[in-house]
């Protein structure tokens, strides 16, 4: 339904990919590990390899946890937008068909956050 | 010949008569539709605006008289208190991180409320809510003020409370109850009255006050419940307004029914997101307890709303859907909001810590279906890891709800384990949300929330540094540039309250007050 206005009711996405000087967002969750109490975003390139993104990027962000080195990337799931996903650690984000706001979850069998409380 | 007649004083009822409805008139320069040109356009049918009962009985020069009267007691309290060094009477240093979220949070809104009722007031073509909806904003100003005042006094002596206005405008947490007022404020005359007038200040007024007052009287802040006591008796006003307003609603046209229960769910779900910020501050923030987040929710929702709703079902208006969930959440908002704020801690203009065991075993016994199974380890593991010094700060910003504008912290219906995640597609763009209360909202008004200033997003587009920044310099540090444009003063407002100034300064001052060395 549209908006109830009094005149023309149009204005330009606050977030529209041109504002973010070349780069694109990505969102990226970690399952059962809710020590991170939201998803994180991410403002990258889109040339950006995804292995940059697991190494560096999401290192940076979820290396806190102790579960962290015990995540074996050759086992881990993904889901986009909720379904599942298959990524080529050697693709760029744009080659994988990463869009502007797209939203990854990933889960890493047999971790389950601290003392198993999915933390 | 002039006779010179002793004029009759006028009885109350014709004072009241002259002085409300009396003030009206027809204009005959324009048509009334041009005046009043935001009458209509929200679909709502009005048929005679003079059945609009006044719920306030009160004429505008008894109103100066009253809360002239009121205001000097108060000022005489906030005096004294100062004077006698009030703010050392306090529980305990932490208990002014309930005071400063209090101050940026909420405050401002009042100011906000006053402008929005201003603007209703002039808007409604009838005069019996018309002048209802002035004085409502002239009691949202003093509310604005009074609040100012009584908490000027702490920001003598702590961290935190000297920018509130401008950091309303800008920082990540204060951007959930300013687009909340913002997004009331933006919409046409009626939907403000059911989204502030009686969702938020009827429906879940008691939600806000209640706990911010009582932990005021609790923590021995007597500004501040002064200021409280002072503003229950407009609070009581407020409340007859919201409901007097929906009942007119609803009695002037049966097509008016479908447009308010829309809005009565939209905006419970909106406030209810913002009182996220009251339950972590009264499970959390408070040194010493008034209630559970969730006792407060069964009193002052489950019990008193549900009385309301029953007594509003013969209008045809049903309980908001979204009530089901809240049953569900209130049992976990609290913590989840507290590990947020204790993570970002290094963007907040207030003081996060990890409660003590004594305050872990207290919220055991309020969350027995919840707190140890998903919470203590977590709470248990960063207390542990501070006092390693390895204290855990998030280095990553996080997603945000384009509607509510909360990080998206709340976990998936049925299923505390998991982030929910809801996902919109308009115009060819991606949009995010929190929950289905979230989504739903995103999806009947698209063109609106597209617009959401959301500020992840500006941060990374670079519109929240300080003028002339080069973020592309050698060094650049993002966060600081950002603290920097918020006006925090990084490493005394933020951060944990262990080792800030707030607690080695009201410890030595209180030593002062009550030893000898």
């Amino acid at each position: 339904m549209a908006v109830q206005a009094l005149k023309d009711y149009k204005f330009p996405p606050a977030d529209a990919q041109e504002n973010f000087h070349g780069a694109q967002l990505l969102y990226v969750g970690w399952d059962d590990h809710l020590m991170f109490c939201a998803p994180f975003a991410y403002c990258l390139p889109p040339n950006t390899p995804f292995s940059d993104l697991c190494q560096k990027f999401m290192a940076h962000s979820f290396g806190y946890h102790p579960d962290w080195k015990n995540v074996d990337f050759s086992k881990v799931t993904w889901l986009k937008s909720g379904q599942p996903w298959q990524p080529d650690m050697n693709k760029t984000l744009a080659e994988l068909g990463l869009k502007h706001k797209d939203a990854l979850r990933f889960q890493t069998p047999g971790l389950k956050g601290i003392n198993g409380s999915s933390s | 010949m002039d006779m010179n007649v002793k004029k009759k004083k006028l009885g109350l009822k014709e004072k009241y008569a002259h002085m409300t409805r009396g003030l009206d008139w027809q204009t005959s320069y324009q048509p009334m539709e041009k005046v009043f040109p935001q009458a209509t356009f929200e679909g709502i049918k009005i048929h005679d605006w003079d059945k609009w009962e006044d719920p306030f009985r009160l004429t505008m020069d008894a109103y100066w008289k009253y809360q002239a009267e009121k205001e000097r007691k108060l000022y005489a309290v906030l005096d004294a208190f100062a004077q006698n060094n009030g703010h050392l009477g306090i529980t305990d240093a932490r208990y002014l991180n309930a005071v400063k979220l209090f101050l940026t949070g909420i405050s401002p809104l009042e100011y906000v409320a006053h402008r929005g009722f201003a603007a209703a007031g002039r808007n409604f073509p009838g005069v019996g809510p018309r002048v209802a909806c002035l004085m409502q904003s002239v009691d949202e100003i003093r509310h604005a003020q009074t609040q100012i005042h009584a908490i000027s006094n702490y920001n003598k002596h702590y961290d935190g409370f000297h920018d509130f206005k401008h950091m309303l405008e800008r920082v990540w947490y204060l951007s959930v109850p300013k687009s909340f007022f913002d997004d009331a404020f933006s919409a046409g005359p009626f939907e403000w009255m059911i989204a502030i007038g009686f969702s938020f200040e009827y429906v879940l007024t008691n939600l806000l006050f209640v706990p911010f007052m009582s932990g005021a009287a609790y923590n021995g802040d007597m500004a501040t419940v002064t200021f409280g006591f002072s503003a229950q008796s407009d609070e009581a006003r407020h409340m007859t307004l919201g409901l007097e307003c929906i009942k007119f609603m609803l009695e002037q046209d049966p097509d008016n029914l479908p447009i308010v229960q829309k809005w009565i769910d939209k905006w419970a779900w909106r406030g209810i997101r913002v009182l996220s910020l009251v339950g972590m501050m009264m499970d959390y923030m408070l040194p010493k307890r008034v209630m559970s987040w969730k006792e407060a929710w069964e009193i002052y929702f489950e019990q008193n709303g549900g009385a309301l709703f029953a007594d509003l079902a013969r209008y045809g208006i049903k309980v908001p859907d979204c009530l089901t969930q809240c049953s569900e959440d209130k049992e976990h908002i609290s913590h989840q909001t507290w590990a947020t704020f204790y993570q970002y801690g290094g963007a907040a203009a207030f003081h996060t810590w990890m409660p003590n065991d004594e305050e872990m075993d207290w919220l055991s016994a309020k969350y027995p279906n919840t707190f140890d199974k998903y919470y203590r380890a977590r709470f248990t593991y960063w207390r542990d890891e501070a006092e390693k010094g390895n204290r855990f700060y998030s280095n990553t910003l996080p997603m945000l709800c384009q509607v509510c504008q909360i990080p998206m912290l709340f976990t998936e219906p049925g299923d505390p384990t998991k982030i929910c995640y809801r996902e919109s597609e308009y115009e060819g763009e991606k949009y995010h949300t929190c929950s289905d209360g979230c989504k739903h909202i995103f999806d009947d008004e698209p063109e609106k929330y597209v617009q959401s200033w959301l500020p992840v997003h500006q941060i990374y587009q670079g519109n929240c540094f300080p003028e002339g920044t080069d973020p592309t310099a050698e060094g650049f540090d993002p966060l600081a540039a950002v603290l920097d444009w918020y006006h925090f003063n990084n490493g005394h407002d933020n951060l944990d309250f262990e080792g800030s100034r707030d607690q080695a300064n009201f410890a030595a001052w209180r030593g002062m007050a009550t030893k000898n060395t």
